[in-house]
């Protein structure tokens, strides 16, 4: 039986870092909101105090903050005539459960999108001409411009209190920041963090041979920092546990250290954990959404009647639930037609590693996103007319920790196990490292999400299934960034150095990142988008949904902050358009 | 991880056999509504260490071959202890009697089909299964090319040359097994131990930390991190202190 709750303005999936910013925003506008989370509660103080969250194997290894794919997995296979078989267990990506989601274990690394990232198929089209374009290659325009975006970027950074050096201040370029970002209105709320000796000399080594690097903008705060919200966040102290582990310190920007102690004390909010979304349910029009049914620890099922629904799951959950629910046309990959899991992408990570003799790197002197990086092979910021492939990525040296169950490099060739081993692997941890290109990975017609005929989770549904390999373009894009990688690498003089270029087919037993995109993507038109570019549902106008589920395609940097900045827009929206006018905010 | 008190947040994560077993009605707990941020004291889940006495899953015979293939893997010589020292068979064996062992938190639900590599793990054998299959494997190899000596037996160059072919995924194991799988599960398992915290029961005086020069558990690196090419100068700290538990 399912019991049927008094109504609320609002109902949210997800308690995260777009819940818990949409809950802020529209708390604040006077409305009854609730937050649904399948997970349970966390809070710095009782989860991952200091004392015991330097814990690799229980936080790294075993995954503790991780969903646990017992409640829920995702099948998967390269290609439609593959059987898709269940992930067991979560190694290429790590999704989040609980309240503050995935962004609690995220390393804080805190990235603008470049403006042509927006505008992709028009921008690379008019430069390039259509023909430039792989035939099966899918990308599309957000429907939305940088320009709009940029206020609720600095809202999400100044929520954070990032740490970074501006590289474009309303145009002018700023020595020592990103000359390649696209104009920022004001600095970053706080000073880059300081670096280590590894990521100084990559910046050396980039000046040296025409580059130009930065430190990457951090949400592990270089010093004390209040938000506009009142909450107010510690120095970072480079402990090394950052991405993976939730921080003990309150250094690392997360809902719990920027958000929740405000949301908590609203009489207007209220969260539910250890509560399951099953279903968004519609009346009878099939336009418009009713309420969720939810079932909550003990086994009781709810129906929690609401005004307006905020789907803010894991962007692989976003979709599963429009298509669970019913709401938007399902993607034909045959057909090209439909849009509920069209564009799901990824993300081209690869390596360099250098091995030196006579240096000394501390790699576990450590925060999740300092780094020295360069843009310049990013998006469209060199000319790809000769190059035969579109896209790009950032690239530099992050020191985001050396814990030694998983980090221990050695020579190729080296044994495994051994007394050989073993002297190598004394010999390299402290005098070896590791370097990293960060690659876009756009959308193709037959890569995609639906709802498995096979697997189901514990509540009988269909587990989502990911149709997904990466295609020549985008391993051509990577292969690239990772020699001008290595070029930049061998200027450091290190003794050996070895290149790790990703390679096809994409693997779901080799961790990569946490980047996963598209689903329910955003854009202009409702024939190929399946939200509107204020993440309304084209199909159900008082659905938003919110996360990189609404990515056409990904660019080459971190999602967090274009993700943060997309909550924050689409609850202005909310704020100043629709709840004047409850309705499609952009007619189909 | 292991034999951790059931708390509050167990149950109310828990399923419902546990809740049925403790007979303890759960709601999903709200939060919010004006209360400010909940605080419960012992709301959270410290690490238990775990007791180094005796054998929870492996018997002596298991144990023993788990010791000489860690310290195979990880040879006694002037750079740290060996494998078995640091305790990495009472780690392993730790682990496997938690929920790691039983695959309790993965996605345990058939149909089990052989996928390809690139679709990750598949079979239905949890650890437990792996290990107890791979050391008997292990040992009715050793007895068949070794005049029938047990694993434990033999030289460490004949061990050595029994893991090669199990690393090789040359030993012979029951269908639905693979050799390879079972070696690569081990040796991931025995380097958990080693470089773990020595809360769960290897590392034993953080020997693998000194080695590497690996600070462990300290919690503020500000005053270091701009000391660039400078050997860090302070010892390791495990979650308990410095000295083994």
């Amino acid at each position: 039986m399912v019991r049927k709750l008094p109504s609320k303005d609002v109902v949210i999936i997800g308690l995260c870092w777009t819940g818990a910013i949409l809950a802020h925003e529209l708390t604040d506008e006077g409305l009854d909101v609730v937050a649904i989370e399948r997970g349970p509660w966390r809070d710095t103080a009782s989860d991952f105090p200091p004392s015991y969250a330097p814990d690799e194997l229980r936080y790294a290894i075993r995954g503790e903050l991780f969903l646990q794919p017992k409640q829920e997995t995702f099948t998967f296979r390269h290609k439609p005539n593959e059987m898709a078989l269940p992930i067991r267990q979560f190694v290429s990506f790590l999704p989040g459960t609980g309240v503050g989601g995935a962004g609690v274990h995220w390393n804080g690394q805190t990235w603008r999108f470049l403006p042509t990232d927006f505008n992709l198929k028009t921008h690379l089209t008019s430069r390039y001409g259509k023909d430039f374009l792989p035939a099966d290659m899918s990308i599309q325009d957000w429907g939305i411009t940088y320009d709009e975006l940029e206020p609720y970027y600095d809202k999400f950074e100044y929520l954070c209190g990032t740490s970074g050096k501006a590289g474009n201040l309303n145009g002018v370029i700023q020595e020592g920041g990103n000359p390649f970002e696209g104009p920022r209105k004001r600095a970053y709320p706080t000073p880059p963090q300081r670096q280590p000796y590894g990521p100084t000399l990559f910046a050396k080594a980039a000046i040296e041979t025409g580059h130009r690097p930065f430190p990457q903008p951090s949400s592990n705060l270089s010093q004390g920092y209040t938000n506009p919200l009142g909450v107010t966040l510690g120095e970072c102290t480079f402990c090394g546990f950052c991405e993976r582990f939730g921080c003990g310190n309150y250094s690392k920007a997360s809902v719990q250290t920027t958000i929740l102690p405000v949301l908590v004390r609203k009489s207007n909010f209220e969260a539910r954990t250890n509560s399951e979304v099953l279903k968004i349910e519609k009346d009878s029009t099939g336009k418009k959404a009713t309420g969720v049914t939810y079932i909550d620890a003990s086994g009781e099922t709810f129906f929690q009647p609401a005004d307006l629904v905020i789907v803010c799951a894991f962007m692989l959950d976003n979709a599963r639930l429009m298509l669970l629910s019913g709401i938007g046309k399902p993607y034909d990959p045959v057909s090209g037609e439909g849009v509920i899991g069209k564009n799901y992408s990824y993300q081209l990570t690869s390596g360099v590693t250098a091995f030196f003799d006579d240096k000394i790197f501390n790699p576990f002197i450590a925060s999740g996103a300092i780094g020295m990086m360069i843009d310049d092979y990013n998006g469209d910021n060199f000319d790809h007319g000769p190059m035969g492939f579109v896209g790009g990525g950032y690239m530099g040296m992050g020191q985001t920790g050396a814990r030694p169950i998983q980090t221990r490099p050695v020579p190729p060739g080296t044994p495994r196990w051994g007394s050989e081993w073993k002297a190598a692997t004394a010999q390299h941890y402290n005098s070896t490292i590791s370097f990293s290109t960060h690659g876009s990975n756009y959308s193709y017609r037959d890569a995609y999400l639906d709802l498995d005929p096979t697997y189901k989770d514990t509540h009988g549904r269909p587990l989502m299934r990911i149709t997904y390999d990466f295609h020549d373009n985008d391993l051509k894009m990577s292969g690239f960034l990772t020699d001008q990688l290595a070029s930049i690498v061998n200027a450091m003089g290190a003794k050996q150095v070895v290149k790790s270029p990703r390679k096809g087919p994409y693997d779901t037993s080799i961790y990569q990142t946490t980047h996963v995109c598209g689903g329910v993507i955003m854009g202009e038109d409702s024939a190929t988008s399946a939200v509107n570019k204020y993440l309304q549902s084209w199909d159900a106008s008082n659905v938003f949904v919110i996360g990189a589920s609404a990515f056409p395609q990904n660019a080459g940097y971190n999602p967090t902050n274009t993700v943060g900045a997309l909550a924050f827009w689409a609850a202005d929206a909310i704020r100043t358009q629709y709840l004047k006018n409850p309705g499609p905010l952009v007619q189909s | 991880m292991t034999s951790l008190p059931l708390t509050r947040r167990h149950l109310l994560a828990g399923t419902s056999s546990v809740l049925a077993l403790f007979s303890v009605t759960a709601h999903a707990r709200t939060y919010g509504a004006g209360t400010g941020l909940p605080w419960e004291p012992n709301g959270g889940e410290p690490p238990l260490p775990i007791n180094p006495q005796g054998w929870l899953l492996f018997t002596p015979a298991e144990a023993r071959m788990v010791e000489g293939i860690a310290d195979r893997m990880i040879p006694a010589d002037t750079l740290s202890i060996g494998g078995k020292e640091a305790g990495c068979a009472v780690f392993v064996d730790r682990q496997l009697a938690g929920w790691f062992g039983q695959s309790t938190r993965l996605y345990m639900r058939p149909p089990f089909m052989n996928g390809l590599p690139t679709q990750g793990l598949q079979s239905p054998n949890n650890p437990i299964l792996q290990y107890r299959t791979g050391l008997a494997a292990l040992e009715a190899i050793a007895k068949k090319q070794f005049s029938n000596r047990s694993f434990t037996d033999l030289k460490p160059d004949e061990q050595d040359s029994l893991l090669k072919d199990m690393e090789a995924g040359k030993l012979e194991v029951p269908d639905g097994y693979s050799s390879k799988a079972i070696f690569d599960l081990m040796l991931q398992n025995i380097m958990e131990g080693f470089f773990a915290d020595p809360i769960y029961g290897g590392n034993k005086d953080l020997a693998s930390w000194k080695m590497l020069g690996f600070a462990g558990t300290r919690y503020d690196h500000r005053d270091f991190v701009d000391k660039h090419n400078q050997k860090y100068p302070l010892p390791p700290v495990s979650i308990a202190g410095r000295a083994r538990i």
